[in-house]
């Protein structure tokens, strides 16, 4: 790899890193705090690039020797550095699904404060699937009772063949996703296909089973109506 | 996508040399081309997992890579040789401690380290004081320790013992690096010589060799997580969570398989329920001292000498250490 290629290849992998910041592409990978830091790093590894190129063609125009030595070859291992540039530009793979889903068990829902405040306003009111789970595991569904519940989430398969309602939760990017799940009772919907996004309007049900991946409590919702609806700009909790 | 990489270019015939830009032009033509085919190839579900866990451990990598790499250059280029040994004490038993300290104050997670630390080793500092630097400031940096407060509500005393066990882990190997460590063993990359060139340009080669270099590495490491993410279902762990041994070992190999940023894996560790808090405190310390994509960013700045040695034996120690400091504290 001579110095004007490093330079090429510096640029894709800053160009991709700015084009995926730059759109809502990014936030299928990693939380939404860590835009400005990616803008920097695509800004100055474009900088790294302009300013590799640039001394490339300098040294060619004067003295020519200077560039075409043999120690001007990069690391070989740097032609790697392409792979993630045709992840991103080409490839720009999915959010994580109900595949991911499956491989991992449902996340350990935090025992927040004893007394749960009560619901905003709203009818149905909006509610994530994490807060949902929180308050019908831990306050026994106290603070949801007798209020219609609007959750939006993904549909996964359950190994007994029952659809769940998912969402995969990031605490920094998504080799860390891990699911929380919520089983459904009432008139869950059938013969959906994995993977669709659904919003699910339904009241509390004090039934929970357990995941059988980690064995941990798992929260139901009875469904009342559902709707399919695109997928969430930020497809993360 | 796991295939080897693409070779670098070899002169084709002796008279008409093909270079490597026109290899580089050639492979994105190629690329663009059939890219309908290639994005219909990673459609199943296990490939598009893999595909999505890569690039996102990529992305998430990136920032830190290029801060550490920006930092490491600066060491290089503008921090004087005379500084270090001002900086840290002259006798290297106790300048394993301070350096391990110093990563206190650098937040970032472990791809940074790498290069800073082999940016210390050229500079002339001690290479047990970088390797304590290297190990600890990944584990036991401010942002490190709130996240892990954070995922264990209610048990504050999980990041107290993140970080005495961390910390002891570092200073340990450091010690133990002052005995048996060979410093022939570390062999860096030869990096354009930069003693001639003006600082802004010194400066600019330096960061465009090591973004090429360990990002390179870190490509390796990212795939292999990714592969491991996907092709070991979290259910085979469950089995193993009964004996109190065998989950220690079990989430200690799980550490180094899954590789995951340590500002994230106090939330991964939370989850692993069915464990004891010492198995997990175990993950927590040998997740950012020993996992797949720094074995391969550490072979690739160090040499294979040196990481065939430095790995083994920091993972047998954090084990121990993070072990011992499980039954006192948790």
């Amino acid at each position: 790899m001579n110095r004007l290629t490093q330079g090429v290849v510096l640029l894709l992998f800053g160009g991709a890193i700015l084009r995926a910041s730059m759109t809502d592409l990014y936030l299928r990978y990693v939380k939404e705090g860590l835009r400005p830091f990616l803008i920097a790093t695509g800004v100055l590894l474009v900088a790294a690039a302009v300013m590799t190129i640039w001394y490339s063609f300098r040294a060619a125009t004067t003295h020519a020797d200077d560039d075409q030595g043999h120690d001007h070859h990069g690391p070989g291992v740097g032609w790697l550095l392409i792979l993630p540039v045709l992840g991103l530009l080409l490839v720009a793979p999915p959010a994580l699904g109900s595949y991911a889903a499956n491989q991992a068990g449902s996340v350990v829902v935090a025992a927040g404060d004893s007394n749960y405040p009560p619901l905003p306003e709203g009818d149905p009111v909006e509610l994530s699937i994490l807060d949902y789970a929180s308050r019908a595991l831990f306050d026994a569904g106290k603070s949801l009772e007798g209020r219609d519940l609007r959750l939006t989430g993904f549909i996964t398969t359950a190994p007994d063949g029952s659809p769940m309602l998912a969402r995969i939760v990031l605490s920094c990017c998504a080799a860390d996703g891990r699911p929380i799940k919520l089983g459904m009772t009432g008139r869950p919907p059938v013969d959906v296909p994995a993977d669709t996004w659904i919003e699910v309007t339904g009241v509390y049900s004090a039934q929970t089973s357990k995941d059988p991946v980690n064995n941990v409590d798992v929260a139901f919702i009875e469904v009342k109506t559902w709707q399919e609806v695109a997928q969430p700009k930020q497809p993360y909790a | 996508m796991t295939a080897p990489a693409p070779a670098p270019p070899k002169p084709e015939t002796p008279e008409r040399r093909i270079g490597s830009l026109e290899v580089l032009a050639a492979l994105l033509v190629l690329l663009v081309v059939f890219r309908g085919p290639l994005s219909s190839l990673v459609s199943g579900p296990a490939l598009q997992t893999w595909t999505t866990v890569f690039v996102s451990v990529l992305v998430q990598a990136a920032p830190f890579l290029v801060f550490g790499v920006a930092l490491s250059a600066v060491i290089a280029v503008y921090v004087p040789r005379s500084f270090w040994a001002r900086a840290l004490p002259s006798h290297p038993a106790l300048a394993v401690p301070t350096a391990g300290l110093a990563g206190v104050v650098l937040p970032g997670c472990e791809c940074g380290s790498v290069p800073i630390a082999g940016s210390l080793i050229r500079r002339g500092v001690t290479p047990a004081a970088a390797l304590a630097f290297l190990l600890a400031a990944p584990a036991i940096n401010p942002i490190v320790l709130t996240a892990t407060v954070i995922a264990f509500p209610g048990r504050p005393e999980m990041a107290v013992a993140r970080g005495v066990a961390s910390l002891a882990v570092a200073v340990l190997i450091g010690w133990l690096w002052l005995r048996l460590g060979k410093t022939e063993w570390i062999r860096l990359p030869h990096r354009p010589e930069l003693d001639d060139l003006s600082r802004a340009r010194a400066f600019w080669a330096a960061c465009r060799h090591d973004v090429l270099h360990a990002g390179g590495f870190l490509v390796i490491g990212a795939a292999a997580a990714a592969t491991i993410n996907v092709v070991v279902p979290e259910s085979w762990l469950t089995g193993l969570a009964a004996n109190e041994l065998l989950s220690i070992l079990a989430l200690a190999v799980l550490a180094v398989l899954l590789s995951i940023c340590s500002e994230a894996d106090a939330f991964v560790a939370a989850s692993l329920s069915q464990f004891s808090l010492t198995s997990r405190l175990v993950f927590l310390v040998v997740g950012p001292m020993v996992d797949l994509k720094l074995i391969s960013m550490q072979t690739g700045v160090f040499g294979r000498r040196f990481a065939s040695r430095f790995a083994p034996a920091t993972f047998v120690m954090a084990i121990l250490v993070a072990t011992v400091t499980g039954a006192v504290l948790l």
